[in-house]
C-alpha cells in the first residue's frame, strides 16, 4: 500500500486534504483537550474541527466543542440507524478517577476520539448520517439537549446488548431449559465468520495483554537503570581515580538510558498497545453487529411465520365466507408488510456485513502494519541508542585501564 | 544509526575468532596462557576498543582512536588494517549474528565452538559451579595477578560418608565429603594435578589455622556453617550450594598472592586422608594441659617459645587468664581510664578504616541495584518472548481462517513481528546471564570487605595485647616500688620482701620480652595490613574496571543484535511507513 492511498489509513489526525477541491471531502480533527468544570463534575472538552465541501454541511470549516459523552451519543445513534455496519469503537470511559486526567491518558483519548470520528467520516454510508452532521456542526447548547434526550432511551442499551450476546451464545442452555430453540442462521460461511470473530477476540486480547506488560517492563527497566546509575555514582565517589571517574561515567550513562526507556515506554503504549486495544474494541463492536443480525434474523423468521399463519387463517376464513375476512385481510397485509420490512432489514444487514468484513480486514491489515512498523522502528531506535551510548564509554574505560 | 551494521561486519570476519577468544578470556578463565606483557584479556580489550572506536557510525563525529601510546605488541595487524579498508556499502545481510560488531556469545558461536564450559552452561542452564567459577576467577583477572602461573581448583562429587569412630557409639553420624581437585603449575606443589576428599569441618580447620598464621592479611572469608539453612533446605540443594561456596572460597585462597603459598593450604589440597592440621577442638583440649602452665606462659617463665605464644591472639581455653586481662584493658581504654602507652595515633589508618566502611556500604548498595537491574532485564526478555508467542498463535489462527488476502498479508506481518520478538527475547536472556557474571564482581567484593574488616580486627587485637602488656608492666613496677619502699624501712632488709621483689623483677623482665615480641607482632601486622590494603585497592580498581568494561561491551553487543532484529522488521514493514512516524 502506498502512503498516498487515501481513505483507509486513519493514523492520527487528518492533514488538510490534498485532493483537488472538486472531489468531495470530509475531514475532521479532534484537538486541544481542555479541563472544564470543578471537582467531581470536571470533564475534558475537545475542539472538533471539520473541513468539508459536502453540500449538506454549512461552509468549508466549522469548529465546535464536544465532550466524551457527545461522542457516545453519536456512536449510539449510528448503532441504531446503521445496523449491519461495524460502528467504530470508542475508547473506554476510564473508571479510575486519578488517572482520568493524567496528561498521557488525555492525549491517548484525544487520539482515539480523533480516529473514531475520522473512521466515520471516511465510511461511505456513515458519512451521510444526519447525526454526524449534528455532531459536527450543532452549537453546544443544542448538542447538550440532544444528548440529554437520548440518554434515557439508550440507558437500556448495555442490558439489551448483554441479552443479545446471551442469545447468541446460549443455544445449548436454552435447549436444556426446555425453551424453544431460538432461530439461528446456520449457513456455513456465517458460522465460520462468527467462530472467527469470537476466537479472534481471545487471541487479540492476549496479545494486547502482553503488549501492555511490555510497556510496564520498559518503565521498570528504566527505573532500574536510574537506580543503578545513582548507586554506581555513589560507589565511584568512594574510589580514587581512575575507577572513580569510570563509575561516574557509567552511572551517568545509565541515567541517560533510563530516560530513553521511559520515552520508548510511552511510544509503545501509544503506537502499539493502543492500536491493539482498538483492534479488540473493534472486534467487540462486530460482536454487537452479529447480535443485531441475530435479532433481525429472528424477527424476519418470526414475522415470516406469522405472515404464513395469517395467510392460512385468511384462506380459511375466506373459504367459510366469514365476516371477519375483511379484518383478517387487513391484518394479513399489515403483517406481510412488516415481514417484508423485517426481511429487507435483515438482508440489508447481511449485505452491509459482507462489505464491512472486507473493509475491516483491509483496514486492520493496514493499521496493524503501521503499528508493527512503528514498534519495530522504535525498538530499533532504542536499541541503537543504547548501543551508541554504551559504546561511547569504551574508549574512556580503555584509557582508564591502561593507566 | 542503521549504518553502523555496515561498519561492523566489514571487519567482523577476520576478527570473529578474536572475538570468540575475547569472550572466553572475558570471563577470566585462568587456563588461558598469558603473556609477558600481562593479562591477555587486557590486550584483547584494547584491540577490541580501538577497532570499536574506528567502526563508528559514519554519521557520527570522527572517532577518537584510542591506541595506548605503548602500542600493544599483541595488536593483531590484520584486524587493524581491516577497518582501514574503505567501507563497503553492500546491503546488510539480515543475519543478526554476523552484523554485531563485538560478538559476545552469539548463539551460533556458542553452539558450535569447542567445549566452553561457561557458554555451554549458560545455554544448558546447568552446572552453576562453572558460572560461579568464572566470577570468582574475576578476582584473579587484575594485571597484578602476574605471569604465567595458575592454580585451578574444582570442588565436585559430594558423597555421603560415615564417621567410623563414633559409629559404634551413636550409630554413626553421617557427613558429606567433597572431592577437591587442583591443577597447578606452581613448583611448590609436587605434582601438577591432585585430588583429595575433604569434609566441611576440614575447611573450618583450614580457615582457623590461616587466620592464626596470617594475622593482618585480608583473608577471604570461608563459607558459613549455616546450621539453620542445612535443616531448612532440601538436602541436595544445600549440598550443591555448599559445593559452590567451597569452590569459590578455595579459588579465592589460591588467588591470594601470599596465602596461595601457605603450608596450610598446600596441606589441605594435597595430603590425602585425614587433614594433618590441628583442629580447633585440639587446641581447646590443650587448654586442660596448658592450664597449669598458664601463669608461667603469660609471665614469661619456662617454655622457649612462650613470648611468641603470648604474642599470638588470645583464644578461649588456654588463654582464659590472658583474655580477662585484655578485656580489662580494653574496657579501661574505652572508659578513658589510664591512657594506654601506645595509642592508635595513625590517622591514616583511621581514615582508611572509615573509607573502607563507606566503600562497603556503597558496594552493598550497588550490588542491590545490580540485582534489580538484572531482574528488570530478565522480565523484559520474558515478556517480549510471551508477546512473541501470542502473536505466533495469532498468525497461525489468521492463516487457518483466512478468507481474504488481507488476512494473509496481516498474518505474514505478524509472523515477522513475532519472530523478531522471540529472537529479541532470547538476546535479552543471554545478555542477562552475561550481565550477572560481570556484576557478580560487586558481590565478590562484599566478601572481600569482610576480609578487610578481619585484617583490621587483627591489628586492633594485636594493639590490645601490647597495651595489656604495657599496663601489666606498669602495675608490676608499681608493686616492686612499693615493696622496695617498705623493705628499705626495715633495717638490715626484709628477707621475704626482698625475695618477692626479686621475683617481681624477674616477672617484669619476662613481660618486657613478651612486650617486645608483641610490639614486633603488632608492627608486622600493621605492615601486612598496609600491603594488603594496597594490593586490594589496586586489584579492586582493576577488577572494577574490568567489570565495567565487560558489562558495557556486553550491553553494546546485545543492543546491536537486538537493533538488527528490529531493523529487519522495520524493513519488512516499510510499506506501512508514514511521514508522521
Amino acid at each position: 500500500m502506498e502512503s498516498t492511498e487515501q481513505p483507509r489509513s486513519v493514523s492520527g489526525s487528518m492533514q488538510s486534504p490534498r485532493s483537488p477541491p472538486s472531489q468531495p471531502y470530509l475531514s475532521v480533527s479532534v484537538t486541544d483537550p481542555v479541563k472544564l468544570g470543578n471537582g467531581v463534575q470536571s470533564y475534558i472538552s475537545y475542539r472538533v474541527v471539520t473541513k468539508t465541501n459536502f453540500p449538506e454541511y454549512q461552509g468549508p470549516e466549522k469548529i465546535v466543542i464536544r465532550r466524551y459523552s457527545d461522542f457516545v451519543w453519536l456512536r449510539d445513534r449510528l448503532s441504531e440507524k446503521f445496523k449491519g455496519i461495524f460502528i467504530p469503537p470508542l475508547p473506554e470511559k476510564s473508571a479510575v478517577e486519578k488517572f482520568r486526567f493524567s496528561a498521557e491518558f488525555i492525549e491517548m483519548r484525544r487520539a482515539a476520539l480523533d480516529i473514531f470520528v475520522n473512521r466515520i467520516a471516511l465510511h461511505p454510508e456513515l458519512q451521510q448520517s444526519e447525526d454526524l452532521r449534528t455532531f459536527l456542526q450543532a452549537d453546544e447548547e443544542t448538542m447538550e439537549r440532544f444528548r440529554f434526550q437520548e440518554t434515557g432511551i439508550f440507558m437500556k442499551k448495555p442490558a439489551d446488548l448483554m441479552q443479545m450476546f446471551r442469545d447468541v451464545q446460549s443455544k445449548v442452555s436454552d435447549a436444556v431449559l426446555g425453551k424453544e430453540k431460538p432461530v439461528e442462521e446456520t449457513t456455513p460461511e456465517y458460522e465460520k465468520l462468527k467462530h472467527y470473530i469470537f476466537e479472534l477476540e481471545n487471541h487479540l486480547a492476549e496479545a494486547q495483554k502482553h503488549a501492555y506488560r511490555l510497556v510496564k517492563r520498559h518503565r521498570e527497566l528504566g527505573q532500574s537503570l536510574l537506580d543503578f546509575g545513582k548507586a554506581v555514582k555513589l560507589l565511584g565517589a568512594c574510589e580514587g581515580e581512575p575507577t572513580g571517574k569510570a563509575f561516574s561515567d557509567l552511572g551517568t550513562k545509565s541515567e541517560l538510558l533510563s530516560i530513553k526507556l521511559q520515552k520508548e515506554a510511552q511510544q509503545v503504549l501509544m503506537n502499539f498497545e493502543e492500536p491493539l486495544k482498538d483492534y479488540v474494541r473493534y472486534v467487540q463492536s462486530i460482536k454487537a453487529t452479529i447480535a443485531e443480525r441475530g435479532t433481525a434474523f429472528r424477527q424476519h423468521c418470526e414475522l415470516a411465520e406469522t405472515t404464513k399463519l395469517k395467510e392460512i387463517n385468511l384462506d380459511k376464513l375466506m373459504l367459510t365466507r366469514s365476516d371477519k375476512v375483511g379484518e383478517a385481510e387487513i391484518e394479513y397485509r399489515e403483517t406481510k408488510a412488516e415481514s417484508e420490512e423485517a426481511t429487507r432489514r435483515f438482508e440489508m444487514i447481511v449485505r452491509r456485513m459482507n462489505e464491512e468484513i472486507v473493509r475491516f480486514q483491509e483496514e486492520k491489515t493496514e493499521e496493524m502494519g503501521v503499528a508493527f512498523h512503528q514498534f519495530a522502528k522504535g525498538q530499533a531506535r532504542l536499541a541503537n541508542g543504547i548501543a551508541d551510548a554504551w559504546r561511547a564509554l569504551l574508549p574512556k574505560l580503555e584509557s582508564a585501564s591502561s593507566v | 544509526m542503521m549504518g553502523s551494521e555496515n561498519d561492523e561486519e566489514s571487519h567482523l570476519h577476520a576478527s570473529k575468532e578474536d572475538m570468540e577468544n575475547l569472550f572466553l578470556r572475558d570471563d577470566g578463565d585462568p587456563l588461558t596462557k598469558t603473556d609477558v606483557n600481562g593479562d591477555k584479556s587486557n590486550s584483547n580489550y584494547r584491540s577490541a576498543m580501538s577497532t570499536l572506536s574506528d567502526s563508528r557510525n559514519p554519521l557520527s563525529p570522527p572517532p577518537i582512536v584510542v591506541t595506548p601510546a605503548d602500542s600493544d605488541p599483541l595488536f593483531a595487524p590484520p584486524s587493524y588494517s581491516d577497518f582501514r579498508s574503505p567501507r563497503s556499502t553492500k546491503p546488510k545481510p539480515i543475519n543478526g549474528d554476523n552484523s554485531s560488531y563485538i560478538d559476545p556469545p552469539s548463539y551460533a558461536d556458542v553452539l558450535f565452538s569447542p567445549f566452553d564450559e561457561t557458554s555451554v552452561s549458560e545455554i544448558n542452564g546447568s552446572d552453576d559451579g562453572s558460572r560461579h567459577s568464572q566470577s570468582s576467577d574475576s578476582l584473579s583477572r587484575s594485571p597484578s595477578s602476574l605471569s604465567s602461573d595458575y592454580t585451578k581448583i574444582t570442588v565436585s562429587s559430594p558423597q555421603k560418608d560415615q564417621d567410623t569412630a563414633s559409629s559404634m557409639i551413636s550409630g554413626g553420624s553421617t557427613y558429606i565429603t567433597y572431592q577437591i581437585t587442583t591443577r597447578t603449575n606452581l613448583p611448590e606443589y609436587g605434582g601438577s594435578e591432585f585430588s583429595v576428599r575433604r569434609r566441611f569441618r576440614d575447611v573450618v580447620t583450614l580457615a582457623d589455622r590461616l587466620a592464626e598464621s596470617y594475622r593482618g592479611f585480608c583473608i577471604p572469608p570461608r563459607p558459613d556453617k549455616s546450621v539453620v539453612e542445612s535443616q531448612v533446605m532440601q538436602k541436595q540443594e544445600f549440598v550443591e550450594q555448599r559445593r559452590v561456596a567451597l569452590e569459590k572460597y578455595l579459588r579465592r585462597l589460591a588467588a591470594h598472592p601470599v596465602i596461595r603459598n601457605s603450608d596450610e593450604l598446600k596441606v589441605f589440597l594435597q595430603v590425602e586422608g585425614k587433614l594433618p592440621l590441628p583442629t580447633s577442638t585440639d587446641v581447646a583440649s590443650r587448654m586442660l594441659d596448658g592450664a597449669v602452665k598458664l601463669p608461667k606462659q603469660l609471665f614469661g617463665e619456662g617454655g622457649g617459645a612462650s613470648a611468641v605464644e603470648v604474642a599470638q591472639p588470645a583464644r578461649g581455653g588456654r588463654d582464659l587468664l590472658r583474655l580477662f586481662k585484655e578485656l580489662r584493658q580494653s574496657v579501661s581504654n574505652d572508659w578513658g581510664g589510664s591512657k594506654p602507652a601506645v595509642v592508635e595515633e595513625d590517622k591514616e589508618f583511621l581514615e582508611k578504616k572509615e573509607k573502607m566502611h563507606d566503600l562497603e556500604q556503597q558496594i552493598i548498595n550497588a550490588s542491590q541495584q545490580a540485582e534489580s537491574l538484572v531482574k528488570s532485564q530478565q522480565d523484559m526478555g520474558e515478556t517480549m518472548g510471551e508477546m512473541g508467542l501470542a502473536f505466533i498463535k495469532l498468525t497461525k489462527f489468521e492463516n487457518e481462517e483466512a478468507v481474504f488476502n488481507s488476512q494473509r498479508a496481516r498474518a505474514n506481518d505478524m509472523k515477522n513481528l513475532a519472530t523478531a520478538a522471540v529472537k529479541a527475547s532470547r538476546f535479552y536472556r543471554e545478555l542477562n546471564s552475561q550481565t550477572v557474571k560481570h556484576l557478580d564482581t560487586l558481590h565478590d567484593y562484599l566478601g572481600l570487605m569482610m576480609a578487610v574488616q578481619g585484617a583490621f580486627a587483627d591489628r586492633s587485637s594485636a594493639l590490645l595485647t601490647v597495651q595489656t602488656l604495657l599496663s601489666e608492666i606498669s602495675s608490676l613496677e608499681g608493686r616492686a616500688e612499693k615493696l622496695e619502699a617498705a623493705s628499705s624501712k626495715i633495717f638490715g632488709g626484709d628477707k621475704s620482701r626482698i625475695k618477692k621483689i626479686e621475683e617481681i623483677k624477674e616477672t617484669i623482665k619476662g613481660t618486657e620480652d613478651a612486650k617486645h615480641v608483641a610490639i614486633r607482632e603488632y608492627e608486622r601486622i600493621k605492615e601486612n595490613n598496609w600491603s594488603e590494603v594496597e594490593r586490594l585497592d589496586r586489584e579492586r580498581s582493576a577488577d572494577f574496571l574490568n567489570m565495567m568494561k565487560g558489562f558495557v561491551v556486553n550491553q553494546v553487543g546485545y543492543a546491536e543484535k537486538i537493533a538488527n532484529v528490529w531493523t529487519k522488521v522495520a524493513e519488512e514493514t516499510s510499506q506501512y511507513a508514514r511521514e508522521s512516524s
